[in-house]
């Protein structure tokens, strides 16, 4: 493989909120028609599609969109399910429910009974599943997941993790027990906002969360996946600094492949509530904005939205969807089970959502990669799942 | 008739099985385009289960069954997907796609030429996918590759045979079949593609994600037809100029 250290690049630097708000700000009806006829956007057109004069335009976007996403992506969207692994976190951040200064109930699982929940997935047909887990790496670290991908791997056609920031030694290794994909959420790309909600905690390092996705790449992982948590600063310039960040990596990262997530905060448990709104029609816009920029970016949906939003979103950005989520660590073995990172409200188990994807007119897509990509420690993947 | 390793195929239109909106809307398509090979990507479907979506609608009977490699980003793991196929009751027949950038999905000559020489010694037949590179696509024939199949312009953009002056060396120089794939938007694609002199062409966007599958698939069955009849019957040649259909020249002069 090319060696992708070669040339390695400066670190990606966030733009300075108040430097992007003309790009949104001043453009005008004009600057967004102008930018739906382009192939090719520059930022500054990314900035005309999130601005308030693009809201008004939001069914020309739509049809943008969504004629380059089924070009792109076919009438299909992917299937995949979050296993949540531990709720214990290092981390003091105020939006979240996992933060350290809650009372709720921690756990870790051990990794039977992370094998024990996976089964549970493997059974209901899921194909990709997403390890989640809270920053503790004294709880759970680098070992844990090279010995529970090792388990997984056979029984999975591709693994995700979406953990605390790792070195880049530390993802070679798990890309080589089997991790596919990573992903790492800046939240808010607006500087003043993360000092403000990241209380403390290693996830007060802007600059080394930041910095994090290009590791993933340097790694060599296939996939990495950026996002932000809408509801703590302006969408909009949000929506730029995802889409500059995603530049930034096929820039210097050409063979990694890049994905979105668009969580909205919902109500968690402690007393954070979210500093703005953003509505459905401006997350749809976010949406449509960021695939008319990036035509070929996988963009995610999680449980965290309505039936209703997803299903009305099939075919027009989107190309993941997760499906009978459950955000507590042993949930999908003990349904009881509480101490849950945020509620959901999508609460439609995988075959729903799959009917509901097949009837309007889209193929849910359960196995789209496979095990044999991976070159096992032991010298090849047995084909035969276990379950 | 198209003969590629020894197989005759009535038909010159390869078919893709990514992209539609059902299995069932897939293999109707299929059915109507009369293809008589059919190309699956092994990481969208698990040849081990009997009941995988894909699979269980196929007739293996009566198409060729062509697995591709989508995905790869290598030769290495190309040719683990080739085995792991082969393994599991996949035949012999590969599409090979090395294709290391996620977003254009432009093949990588050298693993692909690499991963050529050694999937046919360990006896693939193997058909690769290629940029329209005469001088790749005879190295790849030199090292085993049953047919080329160079790209029209790249997967699923429908912008169509853009690279046409690189094929037509191509299909000159060629000793296997030429198999013009990706790209192709619109039946006169295809045609286009065909009248060139282009032993097949392989579809699967344009049919996967038209409003009517079905009848698209017959339009470039009908195109593909259209277009290598043509070819056989000899096209006129293309001049900038206009000429009289029967010239009157007097040549009265001459004794």
């Amino acid at each position: 493989m090319t060696d992708l250290n070669r040339n390695r690049p400066a670190a990606f630097t966030a733009p300075d909120f108040r430097d992007i708000a003309e790009l949104v700000y001043r453009s005008s009806a004009a600057d967004v028609e102008n930018a739906l006829l382009k192939e090719r956007l520059s930022v500054q057109d990314l900035g005309a599609l999130l601005s308030p004069a693009a809201a008004e335009q939001l069914p020309a976007l739509a049809a943008r969109a969504s004629a380059l996403t089924t070009a792109r992506f076919g009438r299909t969207i992917q299937i995949y399910s979050p296993l949540y692994l531990s709720s214990f976190c290092c981390n003091n951040c105020r939006y979240c429910g996992f933060s350290t200064e809650n009372k709720i109930e921690r756990r870790v699982l051990t990794l039977d009974e992370a094998e024990q929940e996976s089964l549970l997935l493997a059974g209901r047909g899921f194909s990709h599943i997403l390890l989640v887990a809270g920053e503790a790496p004294a709880k759970m670290g680098v070992d844990y997941l090279v010995e529970l991908a090792g388990r997984l791997r056979n029984r999975f056609a591709s693994i995700s993790i979406e953990i605390q920031p790792l070195t880049e030694a530390e993802y070679r290794r798990l890309f080589k027990a089997g991790i596919t994909s990573v992903a790492v959420y800046q939240e808010t790309y607006d500087q003043d906002v993360y000092r403000e909600v990241h209380l403390s905690g290693p996830k007060a390092d802007l600059e080394n969360r930041l910095a994090t996705p290009a590791r993933v790449a340097a790694a060599g992982m296939r996939e990495v996946g950026i996002g932000a948590l809408l509801g703590l600063a302006d969408w909009r310039l949000e929506g730029i600094s995802l889409g500059m960040h995603l530049a930034w990596l096929r820039h210097y990262y050409w063979q990694t492949a890049l994905t979105v997530s668009f969580p909205r905060l919902r109500p968690a448990t402690g007393d954070f509530e979210p500093k703005v709104v953003v509505s459905e029609s401006d997350l749809a816009q976010l949406l449509f904005a960021l695939r008319i920029f990036d035509h070929d970016v996988g963009l995610l949906l999680s449980t965290r939205e309505e039936a209703r939003f997803r299903d009305g979103m099939i075919g027009l950005a989107p190309t993941r969807y997760s499906a009978g989520s459950c955000t507590a660590p042993g949930g999908y073995s003990n349904p009881d089970q509480t101490g849950e990172q945020f509620s959901i409200d999508d609460q439609r188990g995988i075959d729903e959502v799959c009917r509901d994807i097949k009837a309007r007119g889209f193929d849910p897509v359960r196995k789209d990669w496979d095990a044999v990509f991976q070159q096992s420690a032991s010298g090849g993947v047995s084909r035969k799942p276990i379950y | 008739m198209l003969t590629i390793a020894g197989h005759n195929f009535k038909s010159r239109l390869l078919v893709g099985t990514g992209k539609f909106a059902s299995s069932q809307l897939m293999k109707e398509a299929i059915d109507a385009s009369g293809s008589e090979m059919v190309t699956v990507a092994l990481r969208r479907v698990d040849l081990d289960d009997p009941g995988d979506d894909i699979m269980s609608v196929l007739d293996r009977e009566r198409y060729v069954f062509l697995p591709n490699t989508s995905g790869a980003r290598n030769s290495d793991e190309a040719v683990r997907l080739a085995r792991m196929s082969k393994a599991s009751g996949g035949g012999e027949w590969l599409k090979l796609e090395v294709t290391p950038d996620p977003r254009t999905l432009l093949p990588d000559p050298v693993e692909t030429l690499k991963a050529t020489e050694i999937l046919v010694r360990e006896g693939f037949k193997v058909l690769p996918y290629m940029n329209a590179d005469p001088i790749l696509a005879l190295k790849l024939q030199d090292a085993g590759a049953v047919a080329v199949m160079p790209l029209g312009s790249p997967i699923g953009t429908n912008q169509g045979l853009l690279t046409r002056f690189q094929v037509e060396i191509i299909i000159d120089q060629a000793r296997v079949p030429v198999i013009v794939d990706a790209g192709l938007g619109a039946p006169s694609h295809a045609a286009e593609a065909m009248e060139l002199g282009a032993d097949a062409v392989l579809v699967n966007t344009a049919m996967a994600v038209a409003g009517d599958p079905v009848r698209m698939a017959k339009a470039f069955a009908m195109a593909v037809e259209a277009g290598r009849s043509a070819y056989e019957s000899g096209l006129g040649r293309r001049q900038a100029q206009a000429m009289a259909s029967s010239p009157a020249v007097g040549l009265g002069f001459l004794n």
